[in-house]
């Protein structure tokens, strides 16, 4: 085996970290980010507020009302979870389910497949890797609105060459299959890209010691290569849980919008009715798809800064 | 807080992959697909006898296990009463119709269409979505119960579900947009009487005008991404009123384009109605706020007494605040639009939904069957109001809601000079496209008519 070097790129020099580190530490720098911070929560604050007022309220004035002649109930969360807007539907409970169903799964196996794939470009020399890690990292350039028709119709009529059959249709309608599928699709390519970067730029050193000890590719990759890009790991699945859980594109073109299926975001959308009448209603609706993410970010942040320089700078 | 302003958010446009990475894919989740294999059980055998309740639809049974999809732009609550209304057919034949309601149903149905992932069924509003569709070659034809079903329909229906000259989608809905709301209180008050002719509305309006206090008419046209569709209803309303039906068939095919003498003339009409500032725009200001004030928005001066009248469709009913009473001696109340010229008999321009099927299973056919039927349009009827059919088999008296009932009898009126909303069966491009855009700068901008009727022209597809 015959390891190569990832190129050293170095970003920023450390002489330059200093300026920059006192000018963010000024009093008035701390008062204008305060300043941010609070005029950028204040959409979020007002979304919250309306979440909880009547709807009588909402249809007739501001939220900043709200804070002068308070009047606030869970009432809309209570319409929302159990009702779901009108007498025979199913509450929110269905849908929530079917969007974990949907991210956790979209979310493992890029990771998985693009970890593995990472590793293999980057350190098992074979012949025009470098074509295929090119190829993959120019496929980031296809849009998603051009695959959604092709891609359909690959699931629902296979691929064929003249009689050939290349690829079997799959019926896999109605099912959450074809959501993963397209997710992953989606997604590989962004994540071979960064965990590339991040991968081939561990120490050979370790690689060669593993091999003189005889360790085969698998072991490396599951005893050396996963523990140490753990947060370049963690910063993709917070990247890919929160694209998936906030997507409506593609659950809409590849699971439809029937309660057995459709994720959250294909629910908010139809919270309103025909008419746009009860949109009091997405607002708190909109706070119940924000619980998830919220969690999985705060749990999974303290990987989130160290991930994002993952590949920019050598470790 | 934790967030960082200098995380690069990742873009909307997302990758494809390598075919190699779609075939570990694909082996990664073949086992996990629950695909819904055996929809064919029920087919060959003889159909059950089904008795009680549930009799009446023994021309229906033999199907049951099957499951049929149902794809439509209407959601909830409105749907739910769709759901109810053929909820007992479900139970009885055992025939599961999976309903499925989406906001982006006009542009998802293609979509799905081209990618081989068709729904059973689809309710298409839109003649020229249905005309699409058709071209796709996708869409099947309707057994041969349905289109005799449709014989209760009056004929100009069965050419709006047809697709040169081949029937393909039944009729389940009709709705009337030939209506005028006002507040039958005001009107007692001031000792106003309904118009039964354009003349008499145009008297009226003046009257209105003159004696202070309230506008004669308001109107909205803004309406999110389709801003200036109420102001298309209200040229095809003057078009059909004043030429007939042979003039609007041949303005909506083109063959009497925009810029023709003739549709000037009624847009001249239009102008000297809704865009007259002695009339306009009762409770909000002047001609130009017609563009601004939404749709939902524009009969809320009725009630207040600053508006006298409104030309809206009989769904507008829906917006309403709640505790508005309609009806003859109610809040509010319609009429139905005179026609411009008295030689036209009973003008009524109107929308309706259409059952296109992508299937021919026996399931789907039995279902095709039953929506095209009298019985499941008296069944949706009687669920809730909000609904009308045109089928002339629905018992009249099931209509609970004026508003309903008076646009069933229009509907169904045999002299009426019935045609279908003119920019839903206008080419995309221009129906749902230019002509909105065009018509709305006509009433922002005050732009000039010649100009108005040209960009549309121009705007046809070759």
């Amino acid at each position: 085996m015959s390891a190569r070097h990832g190129k050293p790129t170095r970003a920023m020099s450390a002489p330059h970290a200093n300026p920059v580190r006192k000018a963010f530490s000024r009093p008035l720098a701390s008062v204008f980010v305060i300043a941010v911070t609070v005029l950028w929560t204040i959409p979020t604050l007002g979304l919250l507020v309306t979440s909880l007022r009547p709807k009588q309220d909402v249809t007739s004035n501001g939220w900043w009302n709200a804070l002068l002649h308070p009047d606030l109930g869970l009432g809309n969360y209570h319409t929302v979870l159990f009702e779901g807007g009108s007498g025979v539907s199913t509450g929110l409970m269905p849908f929530l389910v079917n969007s974990l169903a949907i991210s956790v799964p979209a979310t493992l196996f890029p990771l998985v497949l693009a970890a593995m794939a990472a590793y293999g470009l980057a350190w098992v020399r074979f012949r025009g890797s470098d074509t295929v890690f090119f190829a993959v990292f120019a496929l980031q350039v296809v849009p998603i609105q051009m695959a959604l028709i092709p891609l359909l119709r690959l699931f629902s009529g296979g691929a064929h060459l003249g009689s050939l059959t290349l690829i079997p249709a799959v019926d896999l309608k109605g099912s959450y299959a074809p959501v993963w599928l397209a997710h992953t699709m989606f997604a590989l390519p962004l994540a071979v890209f960064l965990l590339h970067n991040f991968i081939a730029q561990l120490p050979r050193d370790l690689m060669e010691a593993a091999v003189v000890d005889g360790a085969s590719h698998f072991k490396i990759f599951r005893s050396i290569v996963l523990p140490l890009c753990t947060p370049a790991l963690a910063s993709f699945a917070i990247f890919q849980f929160l694209w998936v859980w906030n997507d409506l594109l593609v659950a809409l073109t590849f699971a439809g919008g029937t309660p057995e299926v459709a994720p959250m975001t294909v629910r908010l959308a139809q919270l309103s009715g025909s008419f746009g009448g009860r949109w009091e209603l997405l607002t708190a609706g909109a706070f119940l798809s924000i619980i998830v993410p919220l969690i999985v970010f705060f749990s999974l942040q303290r990987y989130f800064v160290r991930g994002l320089l993952a590949g920019s700078v050598k470790g | 807080m934790t967030l960082n302003p200098t995380v690069p958010s990742r873009s909307s446009g997302r990758r494809l992959v390598a075919v190699p990475a779609l075939l570990a894919a694909l082996a990664l989740t073949a086992a996990c697909s629950n695909s819904s294999g055996g929809s064919g059980g029920g087919g060959g055998a003889a159909a059950p006898s089904l008795s009680g309740d549930c009799a009446k639809y023994q021309p229906y049974a033999g199907h049951s296990g099957t499951t049929v999809t149902v794809f439509a732009s209407i959601l909830s609550p409105e749907s739910d009463n769709l759901e109810k209304s053929w909820a007992e057919f479900a139970k009885c034949t055992g025939i599961k119709i999976s309903y499925e309601g989406s906001n982006d149903f006009e542009s998802q149905l293609p979509v799905r269409v081209a990618g081989g992932n068709a729904p059973d069924f689809a309710i298409i509003p839109q003649p020229g979505l249905l005309a699409q569709m058709v071209k796709s070659g996708k869409v099947v034809k309707p057994p041969a119960q349905t289109v005799a079903n449709q014989e209760k329909w009056s004929p100009i229906w069965k050419t709006y579900g047809s697709v040169n000259g081949t029937f393909y989608a039944a009729p389940m809905s009709a709705n009337m947009k030939s209506l005028v709301w006002y507040s039958p209180k005001a009107f007692k008050t001031a000792g106003y009487e309904v118009p039964k002719t354009w003349a008499d509305l145009t008297a009226l309006s003046d009257r209105i005008a003159k004696a202070g206090g309230a506008k004669p008419w308001c109107g909205g046209i803004a309406s999110g991404t389709a801003t200036g569709w109420p102001a298309t209803d209200w040229l095809e309303e003057v078009v059909l009123g004043t030429y007939g039906g042979d003039v609007y068939d041949q303005w909506v095919g083109h063959q009497v384009k925009f810029s023709d003498e003739k549709i000037t003339t009624a847009m001249k009409t239009v102008a000297g109605w809704m865009q007259n500032p002695a009339w306009v725009n009762g409770g909000y200001g002047d001609v130009k706020s017609i563009a601004t004030t939404t749709f939902q928005d524009a009969g809320a001066p009725v009630l207040t007494g600053k508006c006298a009248m409104l030309q809206q469709a009989s769904f507008y009913e829906a917006q309403w605040p709640k505790g508005t009473k309609v009806g003859p001696d109610g809040d509010v109340f319609a009429f139905h639009l005179p026609a411009v010229n008295p030689a036209i008999p009973n003008p009524v321009e109107g929308g309706g939904e259409f059952l296109a099927a992508f299937s021919g299973r026996p399931e789907v056919q039995a279902v095709q069957n039953y929506l095209s039927s009298a019985d499941w349009a008296s069944s949706r009827v009687r669920t809730a109001t909000g609904w009308v059919s045109a089928n002339q088999g629905v018992d009249k008296s099931l209509y609970t809601d004026p508003i309903d009932r008076l646009s069933a009898d229009a509907l169904t009126d045999p002299t009426a000079t019935f045609r279908f909303d003119g920019s839903d069966l206008m080419p995309a491009a221009v129906g749902a496209g230019q002509e909105w855009k065009s018509l709305t700068a006509w009433f922002a901008e005050g732009q000039s008519i010649q100009k108005t009727a040209a960009d549309i022209d121009a705007a046809w597809p070759q």
